[in-house]
């Protein structure tokens, strides 16, 4: 049919018209390709920034944009839908927005594969992988020698190709987590329709444990790398809490506690250490003088700007009668989360007078007994956006976007694991020592000795991830290696859906891989129980 | 009056293009016969009665006829269809040529058409085609072109979008083909295309183009008629044909009209009575607390008349040899919302000239308008809705948000809150400042050689520079965290348009033939530059938002060949195919080109032996047509090339201490292609008694394979999860049906009726790759909750069917709240319980129209109705609860809409399909009475006619929301469509 062009555009009088055919190749104003977005240093930081970028932000257009197709800005936001995954389906929280699509899903641990929320979840870390994998592709040595990078530059960037491949393990430790088997992409994966394999559960910590292997000896020394980026105590951070739950990923048997203890114990004397003020971790001046933190998501209230990340956290946690301005979100208040009666318990005293850790406003009553109504609850104060000093606050757009970072891997976390690991009978650890790690996050909870321990229960430290990590993500994974997410040896209320909690079957340790996906990617095989 | 008396002969040395001098010698006289539209005349007949001579005209028209005395001669010239010329000539030695024009006196059936590059005899019309001209179009205040048309026309539905001055309207021939690209029917203005997509600055860039200048609106619906447009044609094409000079005498036209807009219909709301029984009942004491003592009804304070004027002049002439028109506009309408305001200045200017002994044909339209806006914030109908009405409009502090009443909440405005939706009207000024100038020349060259042989170009140009800016002051609660907002909007926007075309039209009487053929080039090149400014605080010292960029230029580009072969035999059989390639900037260069042919057969029973000599049937005609056509509007401009995104500036990283801008791959699909229409159409055209009665049917059937859809692809395999990409695959079937008949006619008086149905029937046939039947694509996001959406395609369910739980309902017929039927029966209700039911699409639409006249009075009336079409009132479901009334967690009372009686829930119950309510309606769109004075002034040629209209008379429907007709079918903040009283004058000299 060309030909037929090319007779008609003769017959028009030779007007050689066809020469505008040139005109056809329009290019856009402001994109550009990715010979021009990788033509200097400057290029590949941003591309690089932008790695970090699909963990904190919801769209590189602002609050109201999405990355991902066919889930809205609320919904496509890592952490918050990370966090909704994590605690909404346990003890610790309940989100009062039952009208929000898949919200009951995750509050009555009776989700399917049509829940937004795990779709946007798995879409994002799948996502998050592709951007990885496209910069491992455009950073190659051969790459970087075709574009003229400097040799300084490019030892910083052989730092960015290790950061990046922490990142994707970190990813796939959430699918590995939360989905088992999720679809599997790597820099040799084409990008276009075709549908990308599956991965098993065991293959996958597989491929985790041996990249977080190789970067943690390309990764910068500890405390070595700027604020935002990671070294690689975070890649030793990720395998302590790999190998923890090594059963629950590989099967029954398969123990890797002397491993967890080994990475647990390196982090604990990498350099980094307890934060003197339990509460200043979560203020949004939390990344000045921070030693504590060792993988987190930096947060600013205009440059960062999302619904989701710890903006949620203390929106959903709030509603207008708890004076959001002393939240540092005056415009803001959206009253959704707050903790079922179990957490109170945990603590017993939640008043915050023995325990610090605790931090909890009553507003109608303890127990939810209908999780609709927002002020039943207790609701969680822990993250505030407010600077230590408790007066003054970052500049927040809209009056709502907090600056409050937020740890996904954060010191305490190693001392618990260590404890736990050994009790759990890794060698390498010693009891004395678990006894010590743990009776330290104790002290700077009770601001003396008062509140030690001497002896140490594996129930113990469950309840101590509790009172030391809540509302940090933990829970479900937590529940889960105790055996006590599904079934009914623990209850709480509308486990299951009813408000005395019932037993819950044991396939929802895995969330389903979303509909969409398993009509889309004809080699998914779906989670058991979900089909 | 001095022009009276020169008047007849003025015109008659027009006519002849002569002057009175006169020898008395031999001369010849030549010239064509032409019809007012300028096309000439082949066969029409002169008969010089005094000197015993008749002749003929060639086959282009022309004449000449030589040794004739010199001096005055009377002529008459005669010609089937059109009335006889009786006129007396001059005949000179050496004159020029005469031009004579014939006025057509034919009926419906036997008007030439405008159709795609030419104009085509509606009797040898090949495709489904409607045509709507000045006389019969929708009487009353409008403006905004469309508007002329609505429910004129079957398979043509057009949804006004609410009550704005100027607002737009959703038009949909045939439902439209498409999923994700455009449902936008293309829109050519005398021969330029118009781009799609809006226009920052007003509501809706057609009303920039004054209705008053239109003479006739051609609707091409099959694929036959439209293939020509090849890939823009999918959703079918208007041609609107302006207004053009006169060939025959000064024609001065005045119009004045002004109306009063009422607001027709609100939200029916509890009152505050109400409320307080509710909040007292079952509130807090806190809750108690925050009750008001006083009663408003928050919609009137924000709805008032609202009264327009439009004025419209014209002069339509010629000068020397050139007719021209000159038109002018002058429209003030305030809307029903306050603070709603619209001015609209139009002029334009026609010239026909015609040079070369008429083989040269220049056609020249330049239209300009200027239109300002006064949006009024929209937000504030919505608030009116919610907001309590037991408080008061005013507080007596002035100094507290401009002394309107604010939910307060630790002295600033509670954030979760509505606003006070006066304050959102006062204390926001919105303005828009739109050019828009759309002009052509079309020159249009007959071959001295070989006259069927004509060259045409037309070159167009469609530019609009809009501007304009929002302030919001620091006491305002609306932006008062932020200290007030100032923002601005520019966009420039640059359309060029060339078309060429060779026209070969040539009629072969020996073999009973005509051939037409046309073979053309198309250029459209579509350019604007966005520029982005801060958007800063009240008092402009402090930047919320900065852009990254300082403009945007998005472009595209479409380069075209096309063909056309038209084949009459005997006038008994017409045969037509059309080609046409179109190359689009849009699509990699594997994938840029796409063909869109097309064929069309008619039989003209009428002129078989058999039915010739049968009065009662004047007309009969079968259609057949069969084509393809493309879509490519309303998709990304670049989405084929791998790009890079850069981040905005509240979309950035940190490391150490700085900042960083990401860059951001964009998911691309480097093969996406056309999308690509086929459909059948068969027809009938009836005419029987003389016409008397007449009308068509048509049957079409639509498929459009390689939907540019936005579907799920495999998770990881490309820089996001969604792409548009080409799969999906949807099918349209419709029958259409109109008539016009005149029961009754005599010298006195006339009845007109005309009625219109069209039935349609859309099913998505596939929308994967992989065929799985329980997929679906999210539409119709609503209010009430995150990523709420309640729409769904689906396969073999109508595109944007309602996606909803089954209600339950108590032995009192009242919805339980939350109770739901366990659709796939595990027992649990989850999100795979809920299903499709209904759509927006309305299955039938019918048109009725009546126009009565008796001697100098006539009246009209034009009747619409949709037929069960359904809405989701998002209205009752996101407020008509109540936790919304007693809204303890934002410590706020709101207000509820009436339905709240019905359902009494206590928490929303967004997805409930009782929100799915049929809004079948049957509307009167207006009546119109006219009295037509006549010459009123002694000795004077001027006319006068004074109309009275209403529109929007009546709505009859069961839908209990504000309107039935809401065109995306979520019922949701809907700006009313106000009723319209309007008195006009009409003077013409």
């Amino acid at each position: 049919m060309k030909k037929l062009n090319k007779y008609i555009g003769v017959c028009l009088l030779a007007i050689a018209l066809s020469s505008c055919h040139k005109d056809l190749d329009l290019k856009p104003t402001n994109d550009v390709t990715a010979d021009v977005a990788y033509k200097d240093f400057k290029g590949y930081t941003s591309s690089f920034a932008r790695l970090y970028g699909s963990l904190t932000l919801t769209s590189t257009s602002g609050p109201n944009n999405s990355d991902l197709g066919g889930l809205d800005a609320g919904t496509s936001d890592f952490l918050r839908l990370f966090w909704n995954a994590q605690e909404l389906t346990t003890d610790e929280a309940a989100c009062a927005w039952l009208n929000d699509s898949g919200i009951s899903g995750l509050d009555y641990l009776d989700f399917d594969d049509s829940n937004p929320m795990l779709r946007g979840l798995y879409t994002r870390c799948v996502y998050s992988a592709t951007l990885v994998n496209e910069f491992l592709r455009e950073s190659t040595d051969a790459k970087l020698a075709e574009r003229g990078i400097s040799d300084a530059d490019k030892k910083e960037i052989a730092y960015y190709r290790a950061e990046a491949r922490f990142l994707r393990a970190y990813n796939y430790w959430v699918l590995l987590d939360l989905f088992g088997n999720p679809p599997f992409v790597t820099e040799e994966t084409p990008v276009g329709k075709v549908s990308p394999p599956q991965i098993k559960r065991p293959e996958l910590f597989a491929y985790v444990e041996k990249e977080l292997l190789e970067v943690a000896g390309q990764l910068k020394g500890a405390k070595q790398n700027v604020y935002g980026r990671v070294d690689q105590v975070a890649a030793w951070g990720l395998l302590a809490r790999l190998y923890l739950n090594a059963e629950v990923y590989l099967g029954a048997g398969n123990k890797k506690y002397t491993e967890a203890i080994t990475y647990a114990e390196k982090v604990l004397n990498s350099g980094y250490s307890l934060g003197i003020n339990y509460r200043e971790l979560f203020y949004a001046d939390n990344d000045v003088n921070n030693p504590e933190f060792i993988f987190y998501l930096p947060y600013d209230g205009t440059k960062t700007q999302s619904k989701g990340g710890t903006t949620y956290l203390i929106n959903a946690a709030i509603d207008a009668t708890m004076d959001p301005t002393s939240f540092g979100v005056p415009g803001g208040g959206w009253a959704g989360n707050r903790t079922r009666d179990n957490i109170a318990t945990i603590f017993g005293d939640y008043t915050g007078a023995t325990d610090k850790r605790a931090m909890f406003h009553l507003n109608t009553s303890v127990k939810i007994e209908d999780i609709a109504v927002y002020k039943q609850g207790l609701a969680v104060t822990k993250f505030r956006n407010v600077n230590k000093d408790g007066k003054t606050a970052p500049p927040a757009a809209e009056g709502f976007v907090a600056s409050v970072d937020f740890p996904l891997i954060r010191l305490a976390e190693m001392n618990l694991i260590y404890a736990e690991a050994t009790l759990r009978g890794g060698s390498g650890g010693s009891l004395a020592k678990a006894l010590d790690y743990v009776n330290k996050l104790r002290v700077r909870a009770y601001g003396n000795n008062s509140g030690n321990l001497t002896n140490l229960s594996l129930d113990d430290i469950l309840n101590e991830r509790v009172k030391e990590l809540y509302w940090e993500g933990f829970r479900r994974s937590d529940l889960i290696r105790y055996g006590k997410f599904t079934g009914d040896n623990y209850l709480w209320p509308f486990k299951g859906g009813v408000l005395a909690g019932q037993a819950v079957a044991g396939y929802r340790t895995l969330f389903p891989l979303p509909a969409s996906d398993i009509i889309a990617n004809s080699n998914l095989v779906q989670n058991p129980g979900y089909n | 009056m001095n022009k009276q008396l020169s008047r007849p002969f003025w015109a008659l040395s027009m006519l002849l293009g002569v002057s009175a001098s006169a020898f008395a010698q031999q001369a010849t006289l030549k010239g064509r016969v032409m019809d007012q539209k300028g096309s000439s005349l082949v066969g029409a007949t002169l008969r010089f009665e005094e000197i015993q001579k008749s002749l003929s005209t060639n086959a282009n028209g022309d004449f000449s006829l030589d040794r004739l005395q010199t001096g005055k001669l009377r002529l008459k010239v005669s010609m089937v269809g059109y009335a006889t010329l009786d006129t007396l000539i001059q005949v000179n030695d050496g004159q020029h040529p005469l031009n004579l024009y014939l006025k057509s006196n034919t009926s419906a059936l036997e008007e030439v058409v405008v159709i795609g590059y030419g104009t085509q005899k509606k009797s040898d019309l090949t495709g489904s085609i409607s045509t709507v001209s000045a006389k019969d179009f929708q009487k009353g205040q409008i403006s905004s072109p469309e508007q002329l048309i609505m429910g004129k026309v079957p398979g043509v539905q057009i949804t006004t979008s609410g009550g704005q001055p100027g607002a737009g309207s959703t038009i949909r021939i045939r439902t439209g083909a498409s999923l994700n690209a455009s449902n936008d029917p293309l829109i050519v203005v005398d021969g330029i295309p118009l781009a799609g997509g809006s226009v920052s600055g007003v509501a809706n860039p057609l009303s920039l183009i004054n209705p008053n200048d239109i003479e006739t609106f051609t609707i091409l619906k099959d694929a036959n008629a439209t293939a020509i447009y090849g890939s823009r044609a999918s959703n079918g094409v208007i041609l609107i044909t302006t207004k053009k000079g006169s060939r025959s005498g000064t024609q001065i036209n005045f119009s004045t009209q002004n109306s009063l807009a009422t607001v027709a219909n609100k939200v029916k709301l509890l009152n505050a009575d109400q409320i307080r029984d509710y909040v007292n009942t079952n509130g807090s004491d806190a809750m108690k607390k925050l009750l008001g003592t006083a009663n408003t009804d928050w919609q009137d304070v924000i709805y008032g008349n609202a009264f327009t004027t439009d004025n419209n002049v014209n002069i339509a002439s010629k000068a020397g040899n050139m007719p021209y028109r000159i038109s002018a506009g002058y429209m003030n309408q305030d809307g029903v919302l306050k603070n709603d305001n619209l001015k609209r200045t139009t002029a334009a200017l026609a010239l026909t000239p015609k040079f070369l002994d008429n083989h040269l044909s220049l056609d020249v339209n330049v239209r300009g308008t200027r239109s300002k806006s006064k949006f009024a914030t929209q937000d504030a109908i919505g608030a009116a809705i919610q907001f309590d009405p037991t408080q008061p409009v005013y507080v007596d502090d002035k100094d507290s948000f401009g002394g309107y009443y604010e939910w307060i909440q630790g002295g600033k405005p509670n954030p979760n809150a509505p606003r006070n939706p006066l304050a959102l009207l006062d204390l926001r000024k919105d303005n828009g400042d739109v050019f828009r100038s759309i002009g052509n020349a079309k020159v249009d060259y007959s071959f001295h050689f070989l006259p069927e042989l004509h060259a045409n170009l037309n070159v167009g140009y469609d530019l609009a520079r809009s501007k304009g800016n929002t302030f919001t002051p620091s006491i305002a609660a609306r932006n008062f965290n932020e200290g007030g907002e100032r923002t601005q909007y520019k966009t420039d926007i640059n359309n060029k348009t060339l078309e060429f075309y060779l026209k070969y039209d040539k009629e072969l009487p020996t073999i009973k033939s005509t051939i037409d053929a046309t073979l053309g080039y198309g250029y459209y090149k579509n350019s604007s530059k966005v520029y982005n400014f801060n958007r800063t605080n009240a008092e402009g010292d402090k930047i919320l938002n900065e852009p990254t960029r300082p403009f945007d230029k998005p472009e595209n580009l479409l380069i075209s060949y096309y063909g056309r072969l038209i084949y009459t035999y005997d006038n008994r059989y017409v045969l037509s195919g059309t080609l046409r390639s179109d190359g689009s900037s849009r699509f990699s260069p594997d994938n840029r080109w796409g063909y869109f042919p097309s064929v069309g057969f008619t039989w003209r029973a009428k002129n078989e032996g058999f039915l010739k000599d049968i009065a009662a049937v004047s007309e009969l005609k079968l259609r057949l047509s069969y084509g393809k056509t493309g879509q490519q509007d309303g998709i990304a401009n670049y989405s084929y090339l791998p790009n890079y995104t850069i981040s905005g500036n509240e979309s950035m990283y940190r490391f150490g201490d700085e900042y960083y801008y990401l860059n951001s791959p964009v998911a691309y699909d480097k093969d996406i292609r056309w999308e690509n229409t086929t459909t059948y159409n068969a027809g009938v055209d009836f005419g029987f008694s003389n016409n008397r009665v007449y009308g068509s049917v048509d049957y079409y059937s639509k498929k459009t394979k390689d939907l540019l859809s936005t579907i799920p692809v495999p998770v990881g395999s490309n820089f996001s999860n969604f792409l548009l990409t080409n799969v999906g695959n949807m099918e349209n079937q419709g029958l259409e049906f109109n008539v016009h008949f005149v029961p009754l006619k005599t010298d006195n008086s006339t009845l007109d009726i005309g009625f219109n149905l069209t039935y349609n029937k859309s099913k998505v046939t596939n929308l994967t790759q992989s065929d799985d039947p329980n997929f679906i694509v999210e539409t119709g996001g609503i209010r009430g909750g995150t990523g709420g959406n309640i729409q769904a395609h689906k396969v073999n369910f109508m595109p944007n069917s309602f996606n909803v739980f089954q209600q339950v309902y108590d032995e009192q017929g009242h919805p339980v709240e939350g109770v739901y039927v366990d659709r796939n029966g595990d027992g649990v209700i989850s999100d795979n319980d809920r299903y499709l039911y209904k759509s927006p699409l309305p299955k039938y639409l019918l048109g009725f129209t009546a126009a009565y006249s008796y001697k100098k009075w006539s009246a009209t009336t034009v009747l619409r109705a949709n037929l069960d079409n359904y809405v989701y009132d998002n209205v009752s479901s996101n407020l008509g609860s109540g936790a919304n009334i007693n809204d303890q967690a934002v410590l706020v009372i709101n207000n509820a809409p009436v339905d709240f009686f019905n359902t009494n829930f206590l928490l929303k119950q967004l997805r409930s399909d009782y929100y799915i309510k049929n809004a079948s309606f049957l509307k009167m769109d207006n009546v119109n009475l006219s009295y037509n004075l006549g010459k009123f002034i002694r000795n004077s040629n001027a006319s006068m006619s004074i109309s009275a209209t209403v529109q929007n008379v009546f709505t009859i429907t069961n839908y209990k929301g504000v309107d039935p007709e809401i065109s995306n079918g979520i019922d949701d903040r809907f700006y009313p469509r106000p009723r319209t009283y309007v008195l006009g004058v009409n003077v013409s000299f």
